[in-house]
């Protein structure tokens, strides 16, 4: 499998603050791979640098062997990545459809973007059915969906997630990463950034594990399952 | 609504036939406050980038086709587009410092006042342009010189303008341009995160929102012959420019154009009126009174409480 995102010992920090240091990590095309840790640990912050939200002070992000660091969000989410925020970030007065359009904002994603609906409303029927409604008057589970059908409008090669479990009943997350192991089948690869450690792993083929802004260890899924380290600090058990 | 849009024009149309001269004067200011307060709804409005420095556009399309009459002896029909052109270039500069070094909110809010001041302060200290005595236009009537003997001809090319103000929001709110502008005012954190050029947008908005703002100093100058720095680019018309779509609801394509029938008739008759009682400056307290009423029952403006009263009304 080729390498679709590489990242090489970036740091990233908030004015005097460093949050994020050396890491480096790497997607293969294909994969769903998990980043897992505790609040804090700065993988929020690394989803946002890999998007171009945040700048990048030391290190190399490459998506398909073409540097992305230094370049605008738009640049970047048109290269082929999209990411769909933590807490969702919808346009509440904005209908689901004109949210989902929003993610079209590329040239290619625009002019296939009634295919593309299509297909996102294949994967959550839900959101074809409240198609009209308002974003904002969602239930915390279908403004999941539509932020991640509105990531996938994009047509993404990688499909960047941070906590989709965020806030979310244990039979609508169940749903959600069924759909997001479907997605993954059909070809888009996955970056998850979750602290619901065991349901990242289940969905995954491999993770990092972000402490204190540097990768503190990182393996297969059975590996990090079966590590002493994950049982105790992040599984409980 | 299609309906009723060509009935209300109609109407307009038809209206000098029966208005005396003074109606028509108070309708050549609406029309006229409409466009402004429309072409602020752009960037104002839609992509929520609050600008009280409007009046910086207004005064710079006035000065410059006025200058271009005057010593160029260039047509002000011609004047005016280089005006707007002119005018859209410092709403590209502003835009740029704006939306490049993050300025939002309060920040963009004090950048926008900024730049009317440096130009009112400039116009003022500037003999070339006249200084603090201003321009005057000696009157011709000569329609090619943009002057017009009929007080009537005001009422249609004012209206015009309102309608060409109007009909570029209308484009601007069915296109993805407007969706776009619309989701940065909601969000623009979000917006930049699906990788909309935020910043490409916004600068289209403050652009075209300039460029018909000085299309309207052209306007302002050759319909009052005089242009004086503290009037043209002073902060009461940014106000003024900027209060008829907040009370109309900003934001809506008809929001500039109810705020400006219900405040420019107010403001024209509380002046005369208060005016003539040695009440000089009253109708700035109706105005405050107003906003403060406004803000505190009808947040959105008029016209979506309006809309939902129709709605509500037709069952």
């Amino acid at each position: 499998m080729s390498t679709l995102l590489r990242l090489e010992g970036i740091e990233v920090g908030y004015g005097d603050l460093t949050a994020v240091r050396e890491v480096s990590l790497e997607v293969r095309t294909g994969e769903v791979v998990a980043l897992i840790g505790g609040n804090g640990a700065g993988k929020t912050t690394t989803l946002r640098a890999i998007t171009g939200l945040l700048p990048v002070r030391r290190g190399v992000i490459e998506l398909d062997g073409q540097r992305l660091d230094g370049l605008s969000p738009s640049r970047i989410v048109a290269r082929g990545l999209a990411h769909v925020p933590e807490g969702r970030q919808l346009f509440p007065t904005m209908t689901v459809r004109e949210n989902l359009e929003l993610g079209a904002a590329g040239r290619e994603a625009r002019a296939r973007r009634h295919e593309t609906l299509e297909w996102v409303f294949r994967l959550f029927p839900r959101l074809q059915e409240r198609n009209r409604q308002l974003a904002g008057t969602l239930s915390g589970g279908e403004q999941q969906m539509c932020a991640i059908g509105r990531g996938l409008m994009a047509r993404p090669r990688l499909l960047m997630l941070d906590e989709p479990s965020l806030g979310l009943a244990p039979v609508v997350l169940k749903t959600i990463f069924e759909t997001l192991a479907e997605i993954n089948r059909t070809g888009t690869t996955i970056l998850v950034v979750e602290q619901n450690v065991a349901r990242a792993l289940a969905l995954s083929h491999r993770g990092y594990v972000l402490e204190n802004g540097r990768i503190a260890l990182s393996g297969s899924r059975d590996e990090l399952l079966a590590s002493g380290h994950i049982k105790q600090a992040y599984l409980g058990l | 609504m299609r309906w009723a849009a060509v009935i209300a024009i109609a109407v307009l149309l038809a209206l000098p036939a029966v208005l005396g001269s003074y109606a028509i004067t108070v309708f050549i200011f609406i029309f006229f406050y409409a466009f402004l307060g429309q072409a602020w709804n752009i960037i104002g409005g839609y992509a929520g980038q609050l600008s009280v420095g409007h009046a910086a556009f207004v005064g710079l399309g006035a000065y410059t086709s006025a200058m271009l009459s005057i010593h160029a002896g260039l047509t002000p029909w011609i004047g005016m587009l280089v005006g707007g052109v002119v005018s859209a270039a410092l709403g590209a500069l502003i835009g740029y410092l704006g939306f490049r070094f993050g300025l939002r909110g309060f920040y963009f809010v004090l950048l926008t006042v900024a730049f009317a001041e440096i130009f009112r302060i400039i116009a003022l200290n500037t003999d070339w342009v006249g200084g603090a005595q201003g321009l005057y236009i000696t009157f011709t009537g000569d329609p090619r010189q943009f002057q017009f003997q009929d007080n009537r001809v005001y009422y249609y090319v004012s209206l015009g303008l309102m309608l060409l103000a109007t009909g570029v929001v209308a484009w601007i709110e069915r296109h993805r341009f407007g969706a776009y502008l619309v989701a940065i005012r909601e969000d623009e954190n979000a917006c930049e995160a699906l990788g909309v050029d935020t910043f490409r947008y916004k600068m289209l908005a403050i652009v075209v929102s300039a460029f018909l703002t000085g299309i309207g100093g052209t306007f302002y100058a050759f319909y009052l012959f005089s242009l004086q720095p503290n009037s043209v680019f002073g902060i009461p018309l940014s106000v003024e420019i900027v209060i008829r779509p907040i009370v109309g609801g900003s934001g809506t394509i008809l929001g500039p154009i109810l705020g400006s029938f219900i405040l420019s008739p107010l403001a024209e008759l509380s002046r005369t009126y208060f005016s003539q009682g040695g009440w000089t400056g009253m109708h700035l307290i109706v105005y405050g009174a107003l906003l403060i009423g406004v803000v505190l029952f009808l947040p959105q403006g008029a016209y979506p409480a309006l809309r939902r009263l129709l709605l509500r009304v037709r069952g």
